[in-house]
């Protein structure tokens, strides 16, 4: 029903009319971006990036090295505002609100829009305690609700039989993979309706990595998934949407975005083709 | 065969060198401290007693104790910490979370730092006279003394907490943003608690400073041995009372080697209740 909202931008990726095959979802647009350029001290690091991600699905971010995949991520939910130097200019839209705008308040789209790092990032505080801490600043203070919402996510992120009965340890005496899933679940703890993800398994082991991967399928229709990976193969199995990026010169740019089969089997662009095969084979 | 076993017998013998360097090290620094603690030990201890503690000094500390003594440091050490640590720690918050790192402001702060630190306690002393006892009329009293001590522990402070604060994952401060938390929360809950112990190692340094200050004192605090009334009285430090007693008091010895016995036990047990303070912080953030 949004397939033709921007027939009129012809530069714009859109999906247009859904390829054969059964959709995953209904192709609504969550997030727009549009015409998103990125600078770190005056260096162009992403330019123009015009692309929707769609409600409910997981759209894979590919490319090489320093091509502005986290860039964009952190564009998404304003954590670039961190980082001084940092200059972001075109228009990101949420649920149709824009995010630059002065009435958005950042702490509420970011409780919005969660974030998963590439390294595990526990607080140094007990496991019960890094959950409950966001939901205690974002005003959820009830002890049964939050415990409640404790068990949910721990159970949803597949970590409760695992340390239901040590709560209160310490979160840094947890695995790498399952500190990974104790950040998935306080980011999920907030009822995100977007989660960022940047390359959540690369630090982890193919056992471990494999969790997170049917977690994150677990999750798909209930959230909105984006998520960056240089595992091709991962993308594949796991992905909706994919969106190759390229790196000209020091500035990243979108070369081609849509359905995941499409860009696999029969990307339009040669950039992609080359980058989808040369790994491959 | 041989070359390789030769390399292994080479390396071997360099391990034992430079284990054997480092124990050394550690064994002169031990011996240093322990060989100071035995003399004052020795010194001090007969003349040690709970009426030391507890009474006032009579003839010029020869006789009686060091109670008024205890108090007046006591007093100093609270005015300066009071003052000092609140304006330090919020100067290193603003430093580290709240300006660029190499803004013009952070760069002038942090240069004063500097040249403040270098600066001898001698100049504190005459500054605070010139300022706190003849310019805002405190006169000789604990409060100039305080303040003044309060100026000389400023750098220390600051840039202790500084380094504490910096020390601290930069990941903590962004995963905290990604969940909506806002900066003071991030402050409170995760940055504070982790940088506790360096925070607390730089307080003990302060103490230790302030304990050990004469010259900064001798101008502003003035050396009045009796019981202070108020912070505006003026009272005698202890380190300035064994200054005193081991200069200018002759058959002052015993009494000065029995006040600085006192001084290091002081000091020992602060550090040691800093350090259990700290890591029980510490432990109970994890554990809550
Ligand atoms: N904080 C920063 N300050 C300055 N330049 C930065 C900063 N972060 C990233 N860059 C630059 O921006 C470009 C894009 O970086 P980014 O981290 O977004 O790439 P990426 O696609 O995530 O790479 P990777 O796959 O290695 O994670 C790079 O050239 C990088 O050097
Ligand atoms: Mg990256």
């Amino acid at each position: 029903m949004n397939a033709n909202q921007y027939a009129d931008k012809p530069d714009a990726f859109t999906l247009g009319p859904l390829e054969e095959g059964s959709a995953c979802c209904d192709p609504q647009p969550v997030i727009q971006v549009r015409n998103l350029s990125l600078l770190y001290d005056g260096k162009t690091a992403l330019d123009k990036v015009t692309l929707d991600i769609y409600k409910g699905c997981i759209t894979a971010l590919i490319g090489p090295s320093g091509c502005g995949k986290t860039s964009f991520l952190s564009a998404i939910n304003r954590l670039t505002d961190l980082i001084p130097g940092c200059r972001v200019t075109g228009e990101i839209l949420v649920n149709n609100r824009d995010i630059h705008h002065p009435d958005m308040h950042v702490q509420s789209l970011r409780r919005q829009v969660g974030m998963v790092f590439q390294k595990p990032t526990p607080f140094p505080l007990s496991i019960r305690r890094n959950l409950s801490l966001p939901l205690n600043e974002h005003g959820i203070t009830n002890k049964t609700e939050v415990a409640a919402i404790i068990g949910q996510v721990l159970r949803d992120v597949g970590l409760w039989d695992e340390v239901h009965d040590r709560l209160d340890a310490s979160a840094l005496s947890l695995s790498g993979g399952q500190q990974q899933r104790l950040c998935i679940a306080r980011a999920l703890a907030l009822e995100p309706q977007i989660l960022l993800m940047d390359e959540p398994c690369s630090a982890l082991d193919p056992l471990a990595s494999g969790v997170v991967e049917d977690l994150i399928c677990r999750l798909r229709g209930r959230y909105t998934i984006v998520i960056v990976t240089h595992n091709l193969a991962q993308a594949r199995r796991i992905a909706n949407y994919a969106a190759f990026f390229w790196v000209s010169g020091r500035a990243g740019q979108l070369i081609e975005f849509g359905r995941c089969q499409h860009i696999f089997e029969s990307p339009s662009h040669e950039l992609t083709a080359a980058y989808v095969n040369g790994v491959r084979g | 065969m041989r070359e390789i076993t030769n390399i292994h017998t080479r390396q071997i013998l360099r391990d034992r060198v430079v284990q054997l360097l480092v124990y050394a090290a550690v064994l002169l620094i031990s011996m240093v401290f322990i060989w100071i603690l035995a003399d004052l030990v020795r010194g001090g201890i007969a003349h040690l007693s709970w009426e030391f503690l507890m009474e006032s000094p009579r003839d010029a500390g020869r006789t009686g104790g060091i109670a008024s003594i205890l108090v007046s440091t006591l007093l100093i050490l609270l005015t300066a910490l009071l003052t000092a640590v609140p304006v330090a720690w919020t100067t290193a918050i603003l430093l580290v979370e709240f300006v660029p790192a190499d803004s013009p402001f952070g760069k002038t702060v942090r240069f004063s730092l500097h040249v403040l630190a270098g600066v001898p306690s001698i100049v504190f002393g005459l500054f605070g006279n010139a300022f706190f006892c003849i310019y805002l009329g405190l006169g000789f009293s604990i409060l100039s003394g305080g303040l003044t001590l309060a100026c000389m522990l400023l750098p220390i402070l600051t840039s202790t907490a500084e380094a504490g604060l910096r020390a601290v994952p930069h990941a903590y401060r962004t995963s905290a943003s990604a969940l909506g938390l806002t900066r003071t929360a991030a402050l409170v809950h995760l940055i504070l608690p982790a940088a506790a112990p360096v925070l607390a190692a730089g307080l003990l340094l302060g103490i230790g400073r302030a304990l050990a200050e004469t010259a900064a004192l001798l101008f502003t605090s003035g050396y009045v041995e009796r019981m202070p009334d108020s912070l505006l009285d003026s009272g005698r430090a202890l380190a300035l009372h064994i200054f005193d007693l081991s200069m200018n008091v002759p058959g002052g010895d015993m009494p000065a080697y029995a006040s600085a016995l006192v001084l290091v036990g002081l000091l020992l047990c602060i550090n040691t209740l800093a350090m259990k303070f700290a890591y029980g912080l510490q432990h109970r953030k994890i554990m809550t």
